[in-house]
């Protein structure tokens, strides 16, 4: 844990604004010279509801929540259902400052409002008392009225900044700067910068400043910024020359599908919201059979409808993009919550053997990195791909240098034809266009047969969902059969053997490289494990990690050489049944005695802390169980 | 210049160049109605100047779908119920396309129903042939969503308690712009009748009313039909939403008393769906598709969106 760090949380209901504040906040730390990462927590409904943001902003690199928070602004939810304390999801109005206090570390800093926050229920929560014994340093104020004095009853977020500003010694003029960038302007922002202004005058005057924590201090080398792995998912998908996205609204994809019908449609692109998640993939397979760069995406329930349009996908060899953003499951499950779960089911939904390609993006540079990647693989191997994020990623803002985004776009149709081209192309007697051929005759041995567009001259075929012959006609012939299935198959070694051979490995290593004790990670979750392992080995125990994000096709060489170079592995991953350990497993056929899983699916994201516990218990064989609501699942046999 | 030359290409038509030289014949049963839907495209696409290169078909699951198998065009014989948004994607991803979308009953009213309504709502340009022999032929003769009340099948062996669905009468309330019932003995009109659809800007629904005979044995082989633009007995105007309403109801009712209403039903110019995204600036007057053939295009970069993240 960094003592040159602050996580500041703010805390409210759902609706009261606490997104946008804290986006402009980590923006002032991130333009400071601070690496800042943010975290969401919000329930599934529209008004209020506990819900909060918290900001870790360093002047060192930071990858993942922090263990706890240092700094609580509470603003009182406004739109509290229940004042009291015996009804079903309890008193309310007091939660944004109830709710938080667990997590608070020692020194912190409390602020709330005491126009929302009454005297009575704090005295409930003892909260003078906790104080003292955790030396929380308490600033109360009614930033409500401050706010109605010079504007709206919502601007106590503004208040709740300022007061920040000033106990933390931060300079004043970027709060100004961002605030006069921000959509806001006229009355409104005039309104903004008064509060702003006065609640800082006012903390100077009326308190005493009996805190040590300070605004960090940090540098840049060159420009940020400030993007979630949404961002950059759509983004990867702009400079793929992807024009084309249809979609049902769920969440949390529907992020990404909201930033990408921002920017299409003035992109000269088509951005589609359609009449279920079934149609919406249909549609994708339709405009890349027809020549678009195309994607669509959902969430758990929604992608469970777009199964069959995805075999569909595999069977006619459409290239398309797919993402799924995880949310906590079965079913509806919980909507705003992550979790890893949905792993199995993505790699193998809809019938027949599947030949897909899977990438699960660590963080969100990766996350631009590997979307591009997935439209590549797509159309030059005519292959879905599918990018599995989750609702944490999805979420998190974190700083990138602006000038990783500045390279050429990559708008490539892979292997379609031109005219030219398909006049040299194989054909039938009847002048139909072989594009499922059994042996391509291209230069390169990788399974693919170019395909034509409709409309071309010359490239006639039938694409179908039976199997098919060479020129796309239904056929049961099992000479044929073996052919074609094969075929498809061997994509999947071919796009292997390019990800190894041309490009960068898609997995993260860290930690110690002669350390005797190994922790996998997937996904999202890669951050917090990257943290631990550093702290671990700080602390003398040497460890070493990896974050997958290849999930298919498999990286068999570096996992195996990863886990032969270790004693025992833990694999950490946010589900109850430790599917990535099967599937590691099943790819690997054996390990099974040497993998333990550490899982946690309380619907909230591993924070480091927990991940070095239960490594540690584990290293030293303890019998003991963890602290944390995470659950260690031992290796078979162990 | 553009790299698909077969669209827009103005040259004879030669009819037989729709049909293949070699394999596969069609599969369908002695006397099946599919062959009708077959034949009258084979005949229309010609004479309103189609090329088999510059048309795409799109067809779902059922004997029906089997129709691209034996039409020399592009074809995708797609899933159950799913060819009309896989044809109206590739329809915008280039509009320069003739996309014909066809499907059995089953097909079209049942699994993909709500496809149905919301392509005929959002009056997509393509041409919807629904292939409709009131049975599920290919899984062997189930009870459909176009049976009718009664009807007797392994799936409903007391006969089918529901009333049929009204193919024409939801096409309307849904908002498709051209709404037609041909039947398959009835070649002339049906060859008409696409000729029309096709020619139609927007949404154009043909119920096509094609005999089973192998699973649909008591019922009949749509004959005799009228043609209620011929026939004396009707006069309605089919640009007037009401009349052509009434005109459908009765068509409807009349089908399960064993007369066979055909001909045009309703006729309206709403604007294309392609028409009115390009006129909001959501889709580009370009063809899409076209975009990536060309050299000189510019492509936009999320590097020049970053003004707001910094
Ligand atoms: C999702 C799905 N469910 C069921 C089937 C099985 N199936 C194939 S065709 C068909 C019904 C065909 O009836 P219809 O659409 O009327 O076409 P027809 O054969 O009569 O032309 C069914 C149920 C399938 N292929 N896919
Ligand atoms: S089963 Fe019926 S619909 Fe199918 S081919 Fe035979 S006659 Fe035609
Ligand atoms: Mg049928």
């Amino acid at each position: 844990m960094s003592d040159n760090e602050l996580i500041w949380r703010i805390a409210g209901g759902s609706g009261d604004g606490i997104d946008s504040t804290s986006q402009t906040f980590a923006k002032v730390l991130m333009r400071s010279g601070l690496d800042v990462f943010t975290h969401r927590h919000y329930p599934s409904r529209i008004r209020g509801g506990h819900t909060y943001v918290e900001i870790r902003a360093a002047g060192h690199e930071v990858q993942s929540r922090g263990d706890g928070y240092n700094f609580l602004l509470a603003l009182g939810d406004s739109f509290a259902r229940n004042p009291q304390e015996d009804a079903y999801y309890g008193n309310e109005e007091i939660k944004p400052l109830s709710e938080n206090l667990d997590e608070l570390r020692e020194g912190g800093i409390i602020v709330y409002d005491t126009g929302l926050i009454s005297e009575e229920d704090v005295e409930d929560l003892n909260l003078e008392e906790r104080a003292e014994e955790n030396d929380w340093h308490l600033f109360p104020m009614d930033l409500r009225s401050l706010a109605r004095e010079h504007g709206r009853e919502v601007m106590r977020n503004t208040a709740g900044v300022g007061v920040t500003a000033a106990l933390l010694g931060m300079d004043l003029d970027p709060f100004v700067e961002a605030m006069e960038d921000s959509k806001m302007t006229g009355d409104v922002l005039q309104a903004n910068l008064d509060i702003f202004q006065e609640a800082n005058d006012i903390v100077h005057e009326e308190f005493e400043f009996t805190h040590d924590l300070r605004i960090p201090e940090g540098e840049h080398e060159e420009e940020q910024a400030l993007l979630s792995g949404s961002n950059a998912i759509a983004y990867g998908s702009i400079d793929a020359g992807c024009r084309f996205i249809a979609g049902y609204p769920m969440t949390p994809w529907t992020d990404v599908f909201t930033i990408m019908s921002q920017h299409l449609p003035e992109m000269g692109g088509i951005s589609e919201q359609v009449e279920d998640e079934i149609a919406a993939a249909a549609l994708a397979v339709g405009a890349s059979h027809a020549g678009a760069k195309a994607m669509s995406g959902s969430s758990g329930g929604g992608f469970a409808l777009m199964s069959e349009p995805l075999g569909l996908a595999e069977m006619t060899e459409t290239p398309i993009v797919l993402v799924e953003s995880m949310r906590a499951g079965p079913s509806t499950g919980m909507p705003t919550k992550p979790e890893q779960a949905d792993l199995e089911f993505v790699l193998y939904t809809s019938q027949g053997d599947s030949s897909r390609v899977v990438f699960a993006p660590g963080n969100v540079e990766e996350a631009y990195e590997q979307t591009r990647l997935a439209f590549h693989i797509a159309y030059e191997y005519q292959i879905p791909t599918i990018i599995i994020y989750d609702q944490k990623l999805s979420g998190e803002n974190t700083n990138v240098p602006v000038s990783f985004f500045d390279r050429e776009p990559e708008p490539d149709l892979g292997s379609t034809l031109t005219e030219e081209e398909l006049k040299e192309a194989a054909h039938d007697a009847s002048g139909k266009f072989e594009r499922f051929q059994h042996e391509p005759d291209t230069d390169v041995d990788n399974g693919v047969s170019p395909r034509s567009l409709p409309g071309q001259s010359g490239g006639r075929y039938l694409a179908t969902g039976n199997e098919h012959t060479p020129t796309g006609h239904i056929s049961e012939d099992p000479d044929n059969r073996v052919f074609q299935l094969e075929r498809r198959l061997q994509k999947l070694d071919s796009i292997r053997a390019e990800l190894d051979e041309e490009h960068e490995s898609n997995q993260t290593f860290f930690g110690d490289e002669s350390a005797d004790y190994g922790i996998i990670t997937w996904g999202s979750s890669q951050g917090a494990v990257k943290e631990a392992v550093e702290r671990l080995n700080d602390a003398g125990s040497p460890v070493k990690g990896l974050g997958v994000s290849d999930m298919m096709p498999f990286p068999e060489d570096e996992i195996t050489a990863f886990i032969e170079s270790v004693d025992e592995v833990m694999v950490v991953e946010m589900n109850a049944t430790a599917q990535f350990r099967g599937h590691i497993q099943k790819e690997l056929g054996r390990y099974g005695e040497k993998l333990t899983s550490l899982l946690k699916y309380n619907g909230n994201p591993f924070e480091p802390a927990e991940i070095v516990e239960s490594c540690e218990l584990r290293i030293e064989d303890s019998d003991e169980e963890p602290t944390a609501q995470v659950h260690i699942e031992p290796a078979a046999g162990d | 210049m553009s790299a698909f030359n077969a669209i827009g290409e103005e040259r004879e038509i030669d009819r037989e160049e729709f049909t293949a030289d070699n394999e596969p014949q069609p599969t369908w049963c002695p006397g099946c109605g599919d062959f009708g839907v077959l034949k009258a495209l084979k005949q229309a696409l010609p004479e309103v100047g189609r090329t088999p290169d510059e048309v795409l078909t799109v067809t779902g699951i059922g004997c029906s779908g089997k129709l691209n198998s034996y039409l020399e065009t592009y074809g995708f014989h797609t899933i159950h119920g799913r060819s009309l948004p896989v044809a109206r994607a590739a329809k915008l991803a280039n509009d320069g396309l003739e996309v014909i979308a066809a499907g059995g009953d089953g097909d079209g009213y049942g699994i993909g129903g709500n496809h149905f309504m919301h392509t005929a709502r959002e009056n997509h340009d393509m041409t919807y042939i629904v292939f409709n022999n009131e049975v599920f032929g290919l899984t062997k003769g189930q009870t459909s969503p176009t049976s009718p009340k009664g009807h007797k099948s392994k799936t409903t062996p007391h006969g089918n308690a529901k009333s049929p669905i009204r193919p024409l009468s939801l096409g309307l309330t849904s908002g498709a712009t051209y709404i037609a019932r041909t039947a398959a003995v009835n070649p002339n009109q049906a060859k008409e009748i696409i000729a029309e659809a096709i020619e139609h800007d927007g949404f154009a629904h043909i119920d096509f009313l094609t005999q089973c005979p192998t699973w649909n044995k008591d019922a009949r082989q749509y004959v005799p039909y009228v043609d209620v633009q011929e026939s004396e007995d009707y006069d309605f105007d089919i640009t007037d939403r009401e009349q052509a309403q009434d005109m459908m109801f009765e068509a409807e009712n009349a089908l399960h008393e064993g007369t066979v209403l055909t001909g045009r039903f309703f006729v309206d110019e709403r604007p294309s769906y392609q028409d009115q995204k390009k006129d909001l600036g959501e889709m580009p007057r370009e063809p899409l598709a076209e975009r990536y053939f060309d050299e000189d295009a510019k492509w936009e970069r999320s590097y020049d969106l970053l003004d707001r993240h910094t």
